[in-house]
């Protein structure tokens, strides 16, 4: 066994309304930061687990995400292995 | 009389209001903690509403998994009727009883306050004391009650007559065709956003939500009546 840090990231579906981005992208150009367009707001999650493999800690970390981590009807999942 | 399981989790805090607005229809209400796997014979589970474990990762996302949510599922798969209000809506859609998900209000707020809903579906446990078509005026109070579901989905419970509540005249918090309730293709899981247990008594403002727990209570000398009861093989799987 050896221990991984695994980065998750779940956005927002690109086709649903993220209001909470819209608001951010509303004060950042109240703030004058006319470049701003689009933006979105999601989740950020950083795990240590123990696997035999990084494969393995890919795999149960993206069993993780389909049961728990992520709504698979408003959110899509990214995930990032390394060694800890 | 019927039995009715009210399931309380850690954040649950409208589960008294059930319990009374239950009561008051004549049923026999009792609570259920979420670490049993016993609903003691229930005819009837509902899921309250609150901010079960702190609406933390997602509404509804940990609760679903709550020990007692193993033999809710064997009740709604038995055809069994059962009542997500509120949070009790977001742990069904969670778990897959119900389809869909709610998101964040559309304009952020919380929202706390009476709104109005047509009832569209009359053909469910918890709506059948109620016209199609009906107006009423129920109370929301919730952060995350957009519904939201793919257009697939949505299309079928159109198709299906499963839009069992719609707001009328405003939409409150950006839902997907004004959802504000829904059943499963089975029609004895159903789900909603506002609070028909806040609105049973004159005192409270009105009586519209009342014939929710009068429509369950109901349901029990119908079926006796006719000799179907759940289990006798008519209602369909969730």
């Amino acid at each position: 066994m050896s221990a991984f840090r695994i980065e998750i990231r779940v956005m927002p579906r690109a086709s649903l309304l993220d209001p909470q981005g819209q608001a951010v992208s509303h004060a950042l150009h109240a703030l004058g930061f006319a470049e701003v367009g689009d933006v979105r707001v999601g989740k950020h999650l950083v795990l240590r687990v123990d696997a035999t493999s990084r494969d393995d800690a890919a795999a149960r970390a993206r069993a993780m995400c389909d049961r728990l981590l992520a709504n698979p009807v408003t959110e899509d999942f990214q995930l990032q292995v390394e060694a800890a | 009389m019927r039995r009715v399981a009210i399931v309380v989790f850690p954040g649950s805090n409208c589960d008294a209001d059930t319990l009374d607005a239950a009561r008051a229809a004549g049923s026999d209400p009792y609570y259920v903690w979420h670490k049993d796997g016993d609903l003691r014979q229930a005819d009837v589970v509902i899921l309250p509403g609150g901010f079960s474990y702190g609406d933390y990762l997602r509404s509804g996302a940990i609760a679903r998994f709550s020990p007692v949510l193993a033999a809710v599922t064997a009740h709604a798969r038995a055809g069994g009727p059962l009542l997500g209000i509120c949070n009790g809506f977001q742990i069904l859609c969670e778990a897959g009883l119900l389809p869909g998900a709610l998101m964040r209000n559309a304009r952020l707020r919380f929202l706390s306050r009476p709104v109005r809903v047509l009832v569209e579906a009359t053909d469910t446990p918890f709506t059948h004391l109620y016209s199609v078509a009906e107006e009423l005026v129920l109370p929301v109070a919730h952060g995350d009650g957009r519904f939201v579901a793919d257009e697939r989905t949505t299309a079928e419970l159109e198709a299906e007559g499963r839009v069992v509540w719609r707001y009328v005249g405003e939409n409150p918090n950006g839902s997907t065709r004004a959802i504000a309730g829904v059943c499963n293709a089975g029609r004895n899981v159903v789900g909603i956003m506002p609070h028909p247990e806040r609105r049973n008594a004159p005192a409270l403002g009105g009586t519209d939500g009342a014939r929710v727990f009068l429509s369950m209570e109901a349901a029990h000398a119908t079926q006796h009546a006719g000799g179907v009861r759940a289990g006798g093989g008519h209602h369909t799987g969730v």
